[in-house]
């Protein structure tokens, strides 16, 4: 396997009123060809701020305070912001929440593609463009009629497909959904992730999923790194991670899972997560861990290496 | 309190525009004490003198001593934009809840006529209203004039805000708790649409104030009484920009620019306050 | 907007002229006189000094809106008569119809309206989603106090200011008119160069003021619209700048200020009769102004209700014009 994207010690930082905030804070994995890792945490725990800051579109307040961040082994903080901006959509396309308002009210579905291929220099003639639009919708599973609605015309789970169109009409080699299926109903969040499989088995790119779901996580990646806090604390293999997980946190993730062979209580986690401007001090994780000691609360646990793609912060893993 | 200063810092249109207004005050106060207000009549001093010390804002064309005129107009302009305003802010604010609260063919009926008088030019209609009544125009009655449209807009605004309110959670909550319609209204939306409610009083007496003003320049206005729109009348009425007698027009026009400037910031201010949103991109 | 709005629509523009109309036949009636038979028998009363017709426009009138006559069918001959935009003669130029009159006034009006309305609504809509726009020049940031202290300021009041500085003090446009005395009107160069010598200073202290308040109504519409999902969602499309925003940002906030379009052309009005009156330029405001002065019922009363139309119909045909800009509201099939 070989690696496409790679992220070294990523920070993001808010300018606030009462002190600056660390969302995302030393973030540091890597993303194999064909791989669709899932980037799963609470909200606020940084996760979508972090595929923001991939794409180099964190807006002041917020700030990239330092790391790198690897396409293909090119550095992307070397380059200009024309040399970014080529990149977004054909090197790492982003599928935005499905919260309903994502594409431009006022132009045709046709058109929020057109402009996409455009900007990127690409400007087929008149039939061509018909013939690659109507293909792409089809590989989302849209009739190529779609093409001339607007967004206010599609339902929900339609609109997030045209999404996808729109992401993948460049082939790009990493894409990152995020929170895809906020907002849409279960029946439809089924048909969406089912496309994004479908998608990505095409293309044959990478995926990142952020998320909160970790029903969907489960079924979905290969690999799962859970975020508390603007941290990366675990990244393994799934099945690693809902057998043998390493940090407690990602532990409580899974007892919270309802399962439907297991009877018996289900189980959430105690506390509420932390304030990002008003962290505690050592683990962000210990006022709400069974397993804490007085080391967690004075020293914050490093990320250690368990094997190929696999880490974890915690004292005790 | 410390809090409060930190605040006005921040928050600057508010205290320019209140030292604006402060200045205005200060003006009419300290020119009652130095000057004769009975000088502010016709042919009460030579005419058409420019400012000396004597006569520091000069005299116009009728005799009135300019500075008197302006110490004494001053308080009859914003008389009459404080008494439309607060009327025309009043009634927009029942009108409003009785709309935005009960909904259905009430709602229908005010948000109606409040649509199309506002696509309607003001002034034209005040205009009708006033040489329809006979006789010259008292202050008060000319306020009245004002207020009759000056609660289109406030009951506009007032209701979409109360709009948005209604749909929160605790007003909800407050009506599942069996509250009646009245005290939900008073106790549960009034307080949160306070300062809201001041930034459309500032901006309805701002409004008030320069339609009074539009009718007076157009000689609509209470003949007798020295009000700035008035000064503004005889200024046009005998040329007095042609005949070059600049100190006629300069005093009212600084005066009417201070009180359009000094409402102006105080409702960006207030909005501001009304609407935290905002202070980010401010 | 299918077929039953725009009927809905159209309904309100007649609701609007019938209530015009209405307010002018029974305002003058409420204060208990008739303010327009006292002043035609004052006018007839001084007999041959002013016209010898006035006395049969007396009878007319009389015959037609006298106190014998019931006020319903009073009422229904007015709204005849000002259906068909017959405003009856003008008391104090009295062989002159009013309507001829609004006729030769109007022109001007709109040429000097039509003109400031649309170049301060397009700067002001440029300017403000540029002063809204992270990467326009930095020297912009410094337009944003004089345009919020001009948007405070009246139209005339502005006027009166320009008026001293570039007409009184360095004597470069003219101080009053739409056109130089003794300048007969006609198609020449000349004569248009004149009447647009003339029109400068009032356009100008109407698009100062006027500018300010699109510019910053659309600021704020930019800022709202620049965090919305769909620009984040474009940024990652890779768009360039400009596109995100031209076809992103600006098109979709620019909708809020054209329904604030139809609402502020009254307030424009009202501010430009003011401007006329100060300049003294022949168009509707001034007529008004005259008759006011000479205080002429028939003509007060046909200027405002010619403006009241007019702009019902300007209001009338932005809302019909909206569907086009705003595919969410589209004229459906049905």
């Amino acid at each position: 396997m070989s690696e496409v994207l790679r992220v070294q010690g990523l920070r993001v930082a808010f300018d606030h009123p009462l002190g600056l905030v660390q969302a995302v804070d030393d973030v540091s994995f890597s993303l194999q060809a064909n791989e669709r890792l899932g980037l799963a945490g609470e909200s606020g725990s940084g996760k979508s701020t972090m595929a923001l800051a991939i794409l180099r579109m964190i807006k002041p307040p917020g700030r990239i305070q330092g790391g790198q961040v690897y396409l293909d082994g090119v550095e992307l903080s070397a380059l200009d912001e024309e040399g970014i901006r080529a990149l977004r959509l054909a090197g790492i396309a982003l599928v935005p929440q499905g919260s309903m308002n994502s594409l431009n009210p006022v132009m045709r579905i046709r058109a929020q593609i057109a402009d996409a291929l455009a900007d990127h220099g690409v400007t087929p003639s008149r039939s061509d463009l018909d013939d690659r639009i109507a293909e792409l919708l089809r590989t989302v599973g849209l009739r190529p009629e779609v093409a001339n609605l607007y967004p206010h015309e599609l339902s929900g789970g339609m609109k997030q497909r045209a999404c996808i169109a729109i992401a993948i009409c460049l082939r790009p080699k990493v894409i990152i959904a995020d929170e895809p299926t906020s907002a849409l109903d279960v029946v439809v969040q089924r048909q969406v992730m089912e496309t994004l499989a479908r998608v990505q088995r095409v293309l044959g790119c990478a995926i990142i999923l952020v998320g909160h779901d970790m029903g969907l996580m489960a079924q979905f990646v290969d690999r799962l790194g859970v975020m508390y806090a603007g941290r990366l604390v675990e990244v393994a293999p799934i099945g690693e991670i809902i057998t043998r997980a390493r940090h407690p946190y990602t532990q409580a993730l899974i007892s919270s899972l309802p399962s439907l062979d297991v009877r018996g209580t289900m189980q959430g986690i105690p506390g509420l997560a932390p304030l990002l401007r008003d962290l505690p001090a050592g683990c962000a994780f210990h006022p709400r861990c069974g397993r804490a000691e007085d080391r967690c609360r004075a020293e914050k646990p490093a990320v250690r290496d368990f094997g190929p793609g696999q880490q974890a912060a915690c004292h005790f893993a | 309190m410390q809090g409060f200063v930190r605040y006005l810092r921040r928050n600057t249109s508010l205290v320019v525009g209140s030292a604006l207004l402060l200045f205005l005050l200060l003006f009419v106060v300290i020119g009652h004490f130095i000057v004769d207000v009975e000088d502010a009549r016709a042919l009460s001093v030579r005419p058409l003198q420019p400012p000396s010390w004597r006569y520091p804002f000069g005299t116009d064309r009728q005799g009135r001593d300019l500075l008197a005129v302006m110490v004494a107009g001053t308080p009859l302009t914003l008389r009459i934009g404080f008494i439309a305003g607060i009327l025309g802010v009043a009634i927009g604010t029942v009108l409003a809840f009785v709309a935005a609260y009960y909904r259905g063919w009430a709602d229908t009926i005010i948000r109606g006529i409040a649509d199309i008088g506002l696509t309607v030019p003001g002034l034209l209609v005040l205009i009708i209203i006033a040489v329809s009544i006979r006789g010259g125009l008292t202050v008060n009655q000319m306020a009245i004039v004002v207020a009759s449209l000056a609660w289109l807009n406030p009951t506009r605004t007032i209701r979409a805000q109360v709009l948005s309110l209604r749909e929160r959670g605790y007003v909800e909550i407050a009506r599942m708790s069996g509250m009646s319609g009245p005290a939900i209204i008073f106790f549960e939306l009034m307080p949160n649409l306070l300062p809201y409610l001041a930034a459309t009083l500032v901006n309805a007496i701002s409004s008030a104030i320069l339609a009074s003003i539009g009718l007076e320049v157009l000689g609509l206005g209470p003949i007798d009484a020295p009000t700035l729109g008035m000064t503004l009348y005889w200024v046009n009425f005998n040329a007095a920009m042609i005949n070059g007698w600049w100190w006629w027009w300069t005093a009212p026009t600084v005066i009417i620019l201070i009180v359009f400037l000094g409402l102006f910031f105080v409702t960006v201010g207030l909005d501001e306050i009304a609407n935290p949103r905002l202070r980010k991109s401010a | 907007m299918r077929l039953i709005d725009i009927t809905k629509r159209c309904g309100v523009f007649v609701v609007i002229i019938w209530l015009a109309a209405s307010l002018n036949f029974f305002l003058p009636k409420l204060s208990g006189q008739d303010p327009v038979r006292s002043k035609l028998l004052q006018q007839a009363a001084l007999g041959g000094y002013v016209q010898s017709g006035i006395d049969d426009m007396v009878k007319v009138y009389e015959a037609r809106f006298g106190l014998d006559r019931p006020l319903w069918q009073q009422y229904f001959s007015y709204i005849g008569d000002v259906v068909q935009l017959d405003f009856n003669y003008s008391i104090a130029n009295y062989p002159r119809k009013v309507s001829d009159m609004i006729a030769e006034a109007v022109p001007w009006t709109v040429a000097l309206l039509g003109m400031t309305t649309l170049l301060s609504f397009v700067i002001g809509t440029v300017l403000g989603a540029l002063l809204a726009w992270p990467r326009a020049p930095r020297w912009m940031a410094w337009l944003m106090p004089p345009l919020w202290a001009l948007h405070a300021i009246p139209f005339f009041l502005l006027g009166l200011i320009l008026m001293y500085v570039f007409a009184f003090q360095v004597p470069w446009l003219p101080i009053f008119g739409g056109y130089s005395m003794g300048a007969t009107p006609a198609m020449t160069l000349g004569f248009v160069a004149d009447v647009a010598r003339h029109a400068v200073l009032p356009a100008l202290s109407i698009i100062l003021v006027a500018t300010g308040g699109w510019a910053l109504g659309m600021r704020g519409m930019m800022v709202t619209t620049m965090g919305e999902d769909y620009v984040t969602f474009a940024e990652s499309k890779g768009l360039s700048s400009f596109t995100i925003f031209s076809r992103y940002c600006l098109r979709n906030a620019i909708l809020p200020q054209i329904t604030a379009f139809a609402l502020a052309l009254g307030q424009i009005l009202s501010g430009a009769v003011l401007v006329e009156v100060i300049f003294g330029y022949p168009g509707i405001g001034t007529l008004l102004f005259q008759a006011i002065r000479e205080n002429d019922h028939f003509l007060i009363q046909g200027v405002v209700f010619t403006v009241i139309v007019a702009l019902g119909l300007a209001t009338l045909i932005l809302d019909l014009v909206y569907p086009l800009l705003d595919p969410r509201i589209s004229y459906q099939r049905t």
